[in-house]
């Protein structure tokens, strides 16, 4: 029981960081209407700036560093992109964004080369024993800063004017330019936020016990896509939801490995696009989107 | 030889060959223009110019086996294995707008169908099965095989609206890759597995066994690449045909409309779930087909070359090309499977690249700033690609002016204006709604 108690809480915790990287992408989303299959590029980017000044000004500083070149960088895709938001169609930009991914992974994952570089976190590898459970400090500290910041933006969310601002965009784009609201605005400051979350995800992503930043990260920013996609690509809520039950049942997969053995080596891996599907399957949009319906 | 879509289909129902509903609605727009006489001398005009081309096309690639090295003979191996999936994916993304990133894992259903369908069984870390059938057997299965993994699919994706099915497809590419690497008795888990080689009739498209005779073609002997060079070309020019025709006729005319308005395209009677999983399932088909090239050409397939990446090369090739337009696929194959091996080739003569591994600038690394930044740059300058920019040049050359080629290619929705400066409704990718469409 304490094991699965030890699973469910690493679960969440990790789940949570899925949530704030799904969260990013839903907000790109929900702003201007983008996929951004550059998001696990970003996140990259904010973990490599980190590891690069970590060590000469440390943690605190280095992170500050970190979060504005991530939020420059999400704000000059965001700004390319925007030439041409009138006119194509929201395929075009995807795949606008996976050209930027394309580029800007080649590159960190050149610069950072093969050795996996630590952020030098002020938490190290640290465990604490509740109630007979072991868990790292990393751990508690990733579930604490999700939980803050997902409380913050739900909050800037439903009484800030740029909250506001995009929740009426997003219901209807024209409406809301009738009111006055700059939509070039409030794609710029989603894009904004979702790489500061991005930045925020990766350090605990790369912390204590996973082995360091380098380019498998991708991999496993990835998974914050099944998280947006079976929450409902444009609910908020959504991608909490669905961040938490990726990390769960991912995390619960890898523990018991040994009891799914005929799944193959590393079904941990795959487990949140399974359940992806699975979803979709029953419910088109997501559990909390909204459905794509046309009136003729 | 190389006609795409609808500046084409404008001429035929001028000149009276094809005629279906959906065709004589998007041509309406004509009526209007020039006189008719004048357009029928330009377009066939035209159309010299580009069969012309493409018969130039073909006949060096036919020649060109006799005088390149083996190094070059590979590479050009690797680029006609891309083009046919390129067309492939084109068909599904660039003609019915649907994202797919799933490329990948079809590709790899066909080699490894291939491999083990007309393999032996063997294997050294890993024992791995075959069931010894003919090749051709072997491939057109493989072929069915990936079709099959399409249809299998198409329940998802055809109910799916683009952009989820973009993300949904990546599922496809990761959970392929686990059955790659754990189904070690199909394909030989990371080690890989061996693959049989081509023959037809009893000839083999090989190396020759001592004492067999061998081809030997305007003095030069005939090896396993040039033959495969042959072989390739013949699917190639199949393949490229076969989309021609699929884009000329009723259903690529119904999948633009798809891909445009699903709306207007169903209130028009095309049934947009089926059209949908069919363009899914010839688009795998195809993914097979370069899939069976790919195993031939790599002789050692392993499961790590079947990631996103690949996927991500073919999306490129496709947008470099011309969303949309089967000749651009191919022109997108060349640029993308070409460059990184021409530049390993030369990287001793390209200043500031550096060898793999040692924080510079490798090959590799140089390979993808190429591809990744054309993407972001055709997307921004010329969203039709390459083929819009050969259309351009070719309407320059003949002389039509761009006032008449804008009326004569008018899109569906005349009344709105088009911002971007891009010619005719195959563009593909603008549509001045589409921005602020409703969630």
């Amino acid at each position: 029981m304490s094991f699965f108690l030890e699973l469910l809480i690493n679960g969440l915790s990790v789940g949570a960081v899925y949530a704030l990287i799904a969260l990013g992408f839903v907000i790109i989303f929900k702003a201007t209407e983008v996929i951004n299959f550059a998001h696990g590029s970003l996140l990259l980017l904010g973990g490599y700036v980190i590891s690069e000044y970590t060590r000469e000004l440390g943690f605190y500083v280095a992170l500050l560093i970190g979060l504005t070149v991530a939020a420059l960088g999400a704000l000059f895709i965001e700004r390319v992109l925007a030439l041409r938001i009138r006119t194509a169609d929201s395929n075009t930009l995807a795949i606008m964004t996976i050209g930027f991914d394309v580029v800007l992974t080649a590159d960190l994952v050149r610069r950072i080369g093969v050795d996996p570089r630590s952020l030098v976190d002020p938490w190290g590898a640290e465990t604490v024993s509740v109630g007979g459970i072991r868990l790292p400090v990393t751990r508690l500290w990733a579930l604490g800063a999700a939980i803050l910041l997902l409380g913050l933006f739900f909050l800037a969310f439903k009484y800030t004017k740029w909250g506001i601002a995009m929740r009426a965009s997003a219901e209807d784009a024209e409406a809301a330019t009738l009111m006055g609201i700059r939509r070039g605005r409030v794609a710029a400051i989603a894009w904004i936020v979702a790489g500061l979350l991005a930045t925020v995800a990766v350090v605990f992503l790369v912390a204590f016990p996973t082995p360091g930043l380098d380019g498998s990260i991708i991999p496993v920013a990835l998974k914050a896509f099944p998280a947006a996609i079976l929450g409902g690509l444009d609910s908020t809520a959504g991608a909490l939801v669905g961040g938490l039950i990726v990390g769960v049942a991912e995390q619960l997969t890898l523990g018991y490995s040994s009891d799914l053995a005929f799944l193959g080596r590393g079904f941990a891996e795959v487990m949140p696009f399974v359940i992806m599907i699975i979803v979709l399957l029953v419910k088109p949009s997501g559990l909390f989107g909204t459905r794509d319906v046309s009136r003729v | 030889m190389c006609l795409v879509s609808e500046p084409g289909a404008g001429v035929k129902s001028v000149s009276g060959s094809t005629a279906t509903p959906v065709a004589s609605v998007a041509d309406e727009p004509t009526a209007g223009a020039t006189s008719r006489p004048q357009r029928k001398i330009q377009r066939s005009l035209e159309s010299r110019i580009k069969s012309g081309l493409g018969l130039l096309v073909l006949l060096v690639a036919l020649i060109m086996p006799l005088y390149l090295d083996n190094a070059l003979m590979t590479m050009g191996l690797a680029v006609m294995a891309a083009a046919v999936g390129a067309i492939g994916l084109n068909l599904l993304t660039g003609v019915a707008g649907q994202l797919s990133l799933a490329h990948a894992f079809f590709i790899a259903v066909g080699t490894y169908g291939y491999a083990y369908f007309s393999g032996s069984p063997g294997g050294v870390a890993t024992a791995y099965g075959g069931l010894e059938l003919p090749p051709p057997l072997g491939a057109a299965m493989a072929v069915a095989l990936a079709g099959l993994a399409g249809l299998a699919f198409s329940p998802i994706a055809s109910r799916l609206s683009g952009i989820y099915l973009g993300v949904a497809s990546l599922s496809l590419v990761f959970l392929g890759q686990h059955l790659l690497f754990n189904w070690e008795s199909v394909t030989g888990g990371a080690n890989g597995r061996s693959v049989p080689n081509f023959s037809l009739f009893g000839f083999a498209f090989a190396a020759p066994q001592p004492g067999e005779t061998q081809i030997i073609l305007l003095n030069v002997p005939l090896g396993r690449n040039e033959l495969l060079w042959y072989l390739f070309l013949v699917v190639l020019v199949l393949a490229y045909l076969f989309a021609r025709n699929l884009l000329r006729g009723r259903p690529g005319r119904a999948l633009q409309m798809i891909r445009d308005r699903q709306t207007a395209a169903a209130v028009m009677g095309v049934n947009v779930r089926r059209y949908k999983s069919a363009a899914f399932v010839v688009s795998s088909m195809y993914a097979g087909a370069a899939g069976v090239l790919l195993a031939l050409f790599l002789r050692n397939p392993t499961p790590g070359s079947f990631g996103l990446i690949l996927s991500v090369t073919y999306l490129a090739m496709i947008v470099i090309g011309g969303l949309g337009s089967i000749p651009g696929a191919v022109v997108g194959a060349v640029f993308v499977a070409a460059t990184p091996l021409l530049l390993n080739r030369y990287a001793d003569f390209i200043p500031l690249l550096a060898t793999p591994g040692s924080g510079g600038i490798d090959a590799g690394t140089l390979a993808k700033y190429l591809y990744g930044g054309a993407v972001v740059l055709v997307l921004l300058l010329e969203p039709g690609g390459v083929a819009a920019l050969g259309r351009r040049l070719l309407s320059t050359l003949t002389g039509s002016t761009r006032r008449q080629k804008e009326r004569a290619a008018a899109p569906l929705d005349v009344s709105e204006p088009t911002v971007d400066s891009t010619d005719g409704p195959d563009r593909g990718t603008s549509h001045p709604t589409e921005g602020n469409r409703r969630p």
